[in-house]
């Protein structure tokens, strides 16, 4: 049974209140599809720890996208998908924490939130298309989907979205890709969004203050003890606050003086150490990666020529890629890199087309 | 479309349009103003404070006009605790599936330093008056448990409860909301002492309601201000929001007996056809409902979907309570009942009005039929 039989094609639009989403919405319809849209709640307050307001989930976001989804006459929904996240994204944030690791859950999120669970509630709509405002951009080729870094260097958002398969590409729509952010502000000025001049979210939306350790204790109830800071060596060197106060690559906050520069460069959530080192020892050239999604399907036999990305804001570089497993490859970079962060997505791109990616794990 | 969330709220009838107009435009007059004009309109308010009296079995010294049911409740709530607390009384009996409007002005109170028993709530949704009474201690100073539930429709024992209290000293105050216009109320047989209606649950206008004190009980005023409402709620009187509701209450109470006759038919005939659907559990008693409210929960949905795709076929329904946002909350009436994360999950509630047809209800069985069984079978893309 087909519901609600339409000539035109439908589209769900994943509305945040931001700018991106919105021109998105937008586009779709400018581009014939009938469009429902949608803003999912992702938390209470009381999950982040924290009352306060200018997050993409709180009811003024929520209020924005409504406001603009009103303007272009589409139907609004709100999901509530509070119980799901809380399990699955801001816990599995709180364990990986807990496990020595630095986690990314917006890829978290947009594998299990926005493309599983809202791509089903569009099949369940009869919408053909997800459409979010992402800058990445899908292509079909005669092998299959690709996906494409964005045309906006600057924003180029193809990192958190390795994870996709090409039974979902087939369902997406990124009408931003190939569009400069400036044109995106320009459209919605055009049109009188209310949020043409929101400033774009920054922080992870559940941790809005920044202050994870916090949001940990307050979901799992755990609060980890305090440990021995140690350098390379294994001597003792000082005394941490509880591992889940560090990340690989921190200098600040340390509370260490030792007279010279000193960084985190390693966490041991077994032994609850976390080690110090100086700028040289955070560099390393070999990273394992787990949990591969390689986009085109099969991954490959042999090694490949790559460029490599081991955390968003970090340039690509040339690497060698070969995988040991079905879901696990090695990368050798040409060229040590810097803070190397287990629990960090690495992601795998041939020039403009993201190849897949995995979480960083330590060997 | 087929409109079947009464108990969010309701049209604004005729009757109640035409009672309100005169005082929006003609007889606009301030009712605390010393001037003829004015007094025009204190005298329709104080035939509008007998009338709504009247229809409560009340006194009209004993009626207080609110923003709606949400503030009545409040007020309630805070009145009874301020006079147990002067006793030296600071406990409060009160039941787990209240609305939130007494639930969280039950939280703040613990915060401020009562003791709140929430009682649980058997599978049938009904509160005995026995488990009431035994909840009952020397220090207890209100009960409070609700005429009946807003989500699941449930009546609940109010005469017995309130003869209960009365027995044993204790204030009784009841959360009428979903009850007036669709229940006879009767505040001195049921030994009531504080209660709460809204007027837009019985096609009176939004943003009005009253709160029921007995004799003797001084309400506590939240709003602090002018000397309307007796010292008690201040703020200049919305003398066309409470003509309109005096009159969708006496409407309401007119045709009380043949209304319930009607919607209990068509209520269970609904009943029946979503009975049919496996896996279907209807919640909360099948006859000790409010006449208009049909609550079921589906096994293997989502009461969002549901929701949407009725919506898509023009019915309006609901999932119980909502937030502010508009999305579907968790609902605390059906954990408070035992139901499952699972069932409660896809949980759909229709509350029909006057103007619903057999045909109505025919087709909102088939649409909810049709679209329960094509949820359990849609194919979702990310399952390979």
């Amino acid at each position: 049974m087909r519901i609600e039989e339409t000539a035109m094609k439908k589209a769900l639009i994943a509305m945040s209140g931001g700018v991106d989403s919105s021109v998105a919405a937008y586009l779709t319809q400018e581009a014939g599809y009938a469009c429902i849209g949608c803003t999912m709640k992702l938390y209470d307050n009381e999950d982040a720890g924290i009352a306060r307001e200018k997050t993409c989930c709180s009811l003024d976001d929520i209020e924005d996208a409504r406001a603009v989804a009103n303007r272009l006459g589409m139907p609004y929904y709100v999901f509530n998908f509070t119980e799901e996240f809380r399990e699955q994204i801001i816990g599995k944030f709180a364990r990986s924490y807990l496990c020595g690791m630095t986690p990314n859950p917006c890829i978290d999120c947009n594998r299990c939130m926005k493309f599983e669970k809202l791509l089903d509630r569009a099949a369940v709509l009869g919408c053909d298309k997800i459409v979010t405002g992402h800058y990445a951009q899908v292509v079909e080729t005669a092998q299959g989907y690709q996906l494409r870094k964005g045309a906006d260097a600057g924003k180029d958002q193809s990192y958190v979205l390795y994870m996709l398969t090409q039974q979902q590409l087939a369902h997406i729509l990124f009408p931003l890709g190939g569009m400069p952010k400036a044109e995106v502000r320009k459209i919605a000025e055009e049109h009188g969004f209310v949020n043409a001049h929101k400033r774009d979210s920054q922080d992870i939306c559940f941790v809005p203050d920044g202050d994870y350790a916090r949001v940990i204790e307050a979901q799992t109830g755990i609060t980890p003890p305090e440990g021995d800071f140690v350098d390379t060596k294994g001597n003792v060197i000082g005394r941490h606050a509880g591992i889940i106060h560090y990340t690989v690559g921190q200098r600040r906050g340390l509370g260490l003086e030792l007279g010279h520069a000193a960084y985190v460069c390693g966490i041991d959530a077994g032994q609850n150490r976390v080690v110090i080192g100086d700028s040289k020892d955070l560099f390393s050239d070999t990273v394992h990666v787990q949990d591969v999604n390689w986009i085109a399907g099969t991954p490959p036999q042999e090694a490949l020529r790559c460029a490599a990305k081991i955390r968003y804001r970090h340039p690509e570089q040339p690497a060698e890629l070969t995988f040991i497993g079905e879901r696990e490859a090695v990368l050798h970079f040409d060229v040590p890199q810097r803070a190397v962060t287990a629990g960090q997505a690495a992601v795998f791109y041939d020039g403009d087309i993201v190849l897949g990616g995995g979480t960083i794990v330590t060997k | 479309m087929i409109y079947a969330d009464h108990a969010a709220t309701t049209a604004v009838s005729p009757a109640a349009i035409a009672a309100m107009i005169p005082y929006l435009d003609t007889v606009y007059g301030n009712p605390s103003s010393p001037h003829l004009f004015g007094q025009r309109a204190k005298a329709a308010l104080d035939d509008a404070r007998s009338r709504i009296a009247h229809c409560l079995h009340a006194d009209a010294k004993e009626i207080y006009f609110t923003s709606g049911g949400s503030e009545a409740d409040n007020q309630a709530l805070r009145t009874a605790a301020m006079i147990g607390a002067a006793n030296g009384k600071r406990h409060i009996v009160s039941a787990a599936f209240e609305h939130h409007a007494v639930l969280h002005t039950l939280d703040a109170l613990a915060r401020e330093g009562f003791t709140v028993t929430l009682l649980p709530v058997p599978e049938d949704g009904i509160l005995p008056a026995a488990d009431v009474a035994a909840a009952l201690r020397e220090d207890t100073a209100l009960v409070s448990v609700m005429y009946a539930n807003n989500e699941i429709g449930t009546v609940q024992p109010a005469a017995e409860i309130g003869a209960v209290c009365r027995k044993r000293g204790v204030l009784f105050h009841t959360d009428a909301v979903q009850a007036a216009g669709h229940l006879p109320l009767d505040v001195q047989a049921d030994c009531i002492d504080l209660l709460a209606i809204s007027a837009h649950k019985f096609h009176g206008p939004k943003g009005i309601g009253v709160l029921y004190a007995r004799r003797g009980i001084t309400p506590k005023p939240l709003i602090f201000g002018g000397g309307q409402e007796r010292g008690r709620r201040a703020g200049t009187e919305n003398v066309p929001a409470i003509m309109g509701m005096a009159a969708a209450l006496e409407e309401a109470t007119a045709h009380l007996p043949e209304n319930t006759v009607r919607l209990t038919a068509l209520r269970d005939r609904i009943i029946a056809g979503l009975r049919a659907i496996p896996q279907s559990c209807l919640n909360g008693d099948a006859v000790r409902r409010l006449p208009a409210n049909i609550h079921f929960s589906f096994a293997g949905i989502e009461g969002e979907s549901l929701l949407m795709l009725l919506d898509s076929r023009g019915i309006c329904a609901s999932a119980g309570s909502a937030c502010a946002s508009g999305s579907t909350e968790p609902s605390h009436v059906l954990t408070a009942i035992g139901r499952s994360r699972a069932l409660a999950n896809g949980s759909l509630r229709l509350s029909i009005g006057e103007e619903c047809t057999e045909a109505d209800a025919d087709c909102i069985v088939q649409n909810v039929q049709e679209i329960v069984s094509y949820l359990r079978e849609a194919a979702h893309w990310n399952e390979n």
